[in-house]
């Protein structure tokens, strides 16, 4: 059985202990650096960090046979400020809302063309998947398409100045949805479970990943490869200007994140849950509220809550989710 | 010298293929045809009209034809609804389906400027239904109307039909049987003579 | 219409349905599932704006796409109809033009086509179904040999529901005329390149500015390649505009699509009575063939633009860039804005306005068989009874009918 390691921090790339076949594809000097270096994304962004993972190792499981077709948002205007680019991959941009559908044209264009080895991998973040990318996703499911569509998931709309989206949690300050009056942030009760809803179209797979488990993220990947037909992967990437975070804090963020059960890692297949990451260190989502600016109105100076109403349902929201999920051990999901 | 031909019935009971099967028709013997619907959004029952032009040379004009040389009626309980008769030319066919003569549809005074023997209902519907199974009476209609006018020969309209329907050869052969024998009622009722049209006297 | 697009071989075809293009799409549908036209993917796609993205993408990656809309539909897709027009792709797009709403009307005017002639797309207007099918045919060539998508407009119902004689080519014609679809620039893992960067202040006015003379590049390729087609097919089709009778006439009239040809059943009549009148299609509205409009135009006494759009606030849309091509001479320009909403345009109406424009009285803008009645009496209720809302209703209101039943 190989032995697993954990990352440390983001110092650690490879795991030189552990058999190459099971090394992050980023110990590969023979890696594709797909997203490659000269980009302008902020310092810690989660988001650069998870794409580049996710598409080297897209890259790695599709032999470099592979297309990309990017949504708008920090991701494409970080990494293509003409006359410069970098990316090293096939990489095509259209618009905010129609990553899905033109990544179906690519398909369609390389099916036709008999190129059945390229695959095409879709991305964008939370505003271009979960809201206005929404219509072309469900329709790209639903027709199954052979797409790898990457949701990158910041919670809100960041290249525009942090307005608040379909996937902003409750309570969040944003722009739009400000920490002001008797319910300050995102309100509770809105927003889209976008996994559960890729789930719903009953697609061939369906993953949730973050930035803090970078091997979990390349293997979702590589398994997603292994399968033909429309798959989703969300992926958590904290983002330190809009999070009001440090930059040094986007790994251990996302960490905390699973760990309060706030944010759930898992697989799906065909609708149906198939396997999940048990929390291996449960904790209270006070942890992982803290260190954001963006639920910094919760807390004084002190750290204590000033509205502990807001942080309990957050608590509860996160207890409901342990349970749904079965995120530890001595809980059976019931999803 | 075009002739201009206005079909009127209600959704579902093919006045657009009417148009449609008229211009193949035409077409099949040589000449230009212009066939095009009036439209609405799909819905059976609703009052349709559908134009057909046909001519020895080319048709360039896209108006509705407002002066018909012949009007087709697939349902007669349009003249309540519709302005069926307008425009018609003083020298113009008209034929009605149904299996009431004119006078008894109500038709009579209205018709009475028209040359009589131009005018003559067809019991169409009727028709169809046996020889086809369905009370759909354009192809029917459009046989009488090759008999009426002249305009189109039966065996065009055959052919017409049959292309059509050419994807199931038993249906096509019913609906040119259909449009035969309205053909042969209208023949009749024509060299029946003035007395055997149905405007009734002019002492009524 | 269907048969045609087929024999241009397109390799992708996606396309949402709306009226009045449904048919075309369902028989290319067909003849995907039958394998009569393969290798192509037929998409049933979610929206048209997903129609136009589903085509982006596949143009993009080496595709010969094709889709088709009208109206709202091509409202929906606006933002990838741009797209497409400042990637440059070669996209082929039937618009079987139809009025935009509210209110919601299916019948046919050309308001949508003018909603997108700034996007940067060559725009086709057919006058028969036999131009409509042929302008097809040599607007694949012409835009992958450009790098600009086109888009062949067609009037819905009146062209795209009428049964007219066609002459269909042959799949050997269209392949001597329209060779395999081959992009200097694609999306291959094989040799990677990034599509769709944000160009800043210091490029972007140089793109756009490619973009124009693309299209300059297209006013020359256009009649050129109307040329090959007639040697190749035996008939003329497209070109930049037809003449027809101008040549000593005192009146042009100007107009776009089917239209033309009651136009010029009247203009024979009108000519056998004595008037000097003459009609000139256009066939590129853009890009607007303004040196050939002109030379057309400039010996005339006076134009007449029959058109079935307008800019609301302002006038003709047609008419306006017609009157820029003709800067600097004094021939007037009338408007006549006709068939909006799809009311039928008849030669009895016509006449009387080219025979008013023959004696010189014919005014600036005219709305062709305005109920006048109508129109007096709302705006004189408006005045007594000032509310907002929508027209079509509040007209039903003033005639005591309620809204509901409308």
């Amino acid at each position: 059985m190989a032995v697993r390691f954990y990352q440390v921090g983001s110092f650690a790339v490879g795991n030189r202990l552990v058999d190459g076949t099971d090394r992050t594809v980023q110990s590969d000097p023979g890696r594709s650096n797909s997203l490659t270096s000269g980009h302008r994304a902020c310092q810690g962004c989660g988001e650069a960090l998870g794409a580049r993972y996710a598409l080297d190792a897209a890259m790695r499981a599709t032999a470099g046979r592979m297309v990309a077709v990017n949504a708008t948002g920090c991701l494409e205007v970080f990494s293509t400020p003409y006359p410069e680019t970098s990316w090293q991959i096939a990489w095509l941009h259209s618009l905010f809302g129609n990553a899905p559908a033109v990544a179906t044209g690519v398909a369609a264009a390389l099916r036709v063309k008999g190129r059945n080895d390229v695959r095409v991998v879709g991305q964008a973040g939370d505003g271009g998947t979960v809201d206005i990318g929404f219509g072309c996703l469900s329709g790209m499911f639903e027709r199954n398409d052979d797409v790898l569509f990457i949701c990158y998931d910041n919670q809100a709309y960041m290249n525009t100045g942090v307005q608040r989206s379909g996937a902003t949690p409750p309570a969040a300050r944003t722009a739009t949805t400000e920490a002001v009056g008797p319910e300050p942030g995102n309100p509770f009760g809105q927003g889209k479970n976008m996994p559960a809803l890729a789930m719903a179209h009953e697609i061939p797979y369906v993953a949730t990943a973050t930035v803090a488990d970078l091997h979990d993220l390349e293997a979702k990947i590589e398994r997603a490869m292994t399968f033909h037909g429309a798959r989703y992967l969300h992926i958590l990437v904290p983002c330190p200007l809009g999070w009001g975070s440090a930059a040094c804090d986007t790994v251990r963020i996302a960490r905390l994140a699973t760990q309060t059960g706030l944010f759930p890692v898992f697989e799906a297949e065909h609708g149906e849950v198939v396997r999940v990451t048990k929390i291996r260190r449960p904790a209270p989502v006070t942890e992982y509220l803290r260190l954001q600016g963006r639920f910094a109105h919760l807390f004084d100076g002190s750290g204590q809550p000033v509205r502990p109403d807001i942080v309990a349902a957050l608590q509860d929201l996160a207890d409901r989710t342990v349970r749904r999920y079965g995120l530890v051990d001595d809980v059976e999901g019931g999803f | 010298m075009v002739f201009e031909v206005r079909i009127h019935g209600r959704g579902g009971q093919g006045v657009v293929t009417a148009a449609e099967l008229l211009a193949v028709a035409a077409f099949e013997e040589g000449r230009f045809a212009q066939a095009f619907p009036s439209f609405g959004s799909e819905r059976t029952g609703a009052p349709v009209v559908s134009y057909c032009r046909l001519d020895e040379r080319e048709i360039r004009t896209r108006e509705p034809v407002v002066a018909p040389d012949a009007l087709i009626v697939l349902d007669p309980t349009l003249v309540h609804q519709v302005d069926l008769f307008a425009g018609l030319l003083g020298t113009g066919f008209v034929l009605v389906n149904s299996t009431r003569t004119l006078d008894e549809l109500g038709l009579g005074t209205l018709l009475e400027r028209f040359r009589h023997d131009r005018l003559l209902t067809v019991p169409g519907t009727e028709i169809a239904q046996r020889h086809t199974g369905r009370p759909v009476p354009n192809a029917v209609l459009l046989g009488g109307f090759a008999a009426l006018t002249s305009e189109v020969s039966i065996e065009a309209v055959t052919k017409a039909v049959g292309d059509r329907f050419g994807a199931s050869p038993s249906v096509a052969e019913r609906n040119v049987a259909a449009a035969a024998e309205a053909y042969a009622y209208v023949r009749r009722e024509m060299s029946d003579g003035v007395e055997k049209v149905m405007l009734s006297a002019p002492a009524d | 219409m269907a048969h045609t697009v087929a024999l241009c071989r397109p390799e992708v075809v996606c396309a949402y349905p709306i009226s009045p293009q449904t048919h075309i799409i369902e028989a290319l549908g067909a003849l995907v599932k039958t394998g009569e036209l393969s290798p192509c993917e037929f998409i049933n796609v979610e929206s048209e704006f997903a129609a136009m993205s589903v085509a982006i993408g596949a143009s993009a990656a080496g595709a010969r796409a094709f889709t088709a809309t009208s109206s709202q539909g091509l409202l929906f897709m606006m933002e990838a109809v741009y797209n497409a027009g400042g990637l440059g792709l070669p996209i082929v797009m039937t618009l079987a033009n139809r009025a935009i709403g509210a209110p919601i009307n299916i019948w046919n005017d050309h308001s949508d086509a003018m909603a997108a002639r700034d996007a940067g797309w060559v725009q086709l207007f057919a006058e028969t179904n036999q131009e409509a099918a042929d302008l097809h045919i040599l607007a694949f060539r012409l835009a992958e040999e450009l790098s600009l998508p086109v888009m062949v407009c067609m009037d819905g119902f009146i062209l795209t529901h009428a049964s007219e004689r066609v002459d269909l080519p042959t799949p050997e014609q269209v392949d001597a005329y329209l060779p395999p679809f081959e992009p200097r620039q694609l999306l291959d893992p094989d040799d990677p390149v990034s599509i769709g960067a944000m160009v800043g202040p210091e490029a972007f006015e140089e793109v756009r500015f490619i973009a124009h003379t693309r299209h300059l590049q297209a006013l020359v390729r256009i009649e050129e390649l109307s040329e090959e087609f007639a040697e190749t097919f035996g008939r003329d089709s497209g070109g930049l505009l037809h003449r027809y009778r101008t040549v000593d006439a005192d009146t042009v009239v100007v107009a776009l699509g089917s239209v033309l040809g009651t136009i010029k059943d009247l203009v024979d009549t009108l000519r056998e009575g004595g008037m000097r009148i003459g009609v000139l299609g256009i066939t590129s509205f853009r890009p607007f063939p303004s040196d050939a409009v002109r030379a057309a135009l400039e010996k005339a006494r006076r134009v007449v633009v029959v058109e079935k759009a307008f800019s609301v606030g302002f006038g003709g849309v047609l008419s306006t860039d017609l009157a820029m091509s003709l800067t600097g001479l004094t021939v007037p320009v009338a408007t006549v804005v006709a068939g909006l909403g799809g009311r039928p345009i008849t030669k009895t109406s016509l006449q009387s306005v080219f025979e008013s424009a023959d004696r010189g009285e014919l005014g600036q803008l005219t709305f062709l068989d305005l109920n006048h009645d109508l129109v007096a009496r709302e705006l004189q209720r408006i005045v007594q009874y000032p509310r907002s809302g929508p027209s079509a209703e509040n007209i039903l209101r003033g005639l005591g009918t309620p809204a509901g039943t409308g």
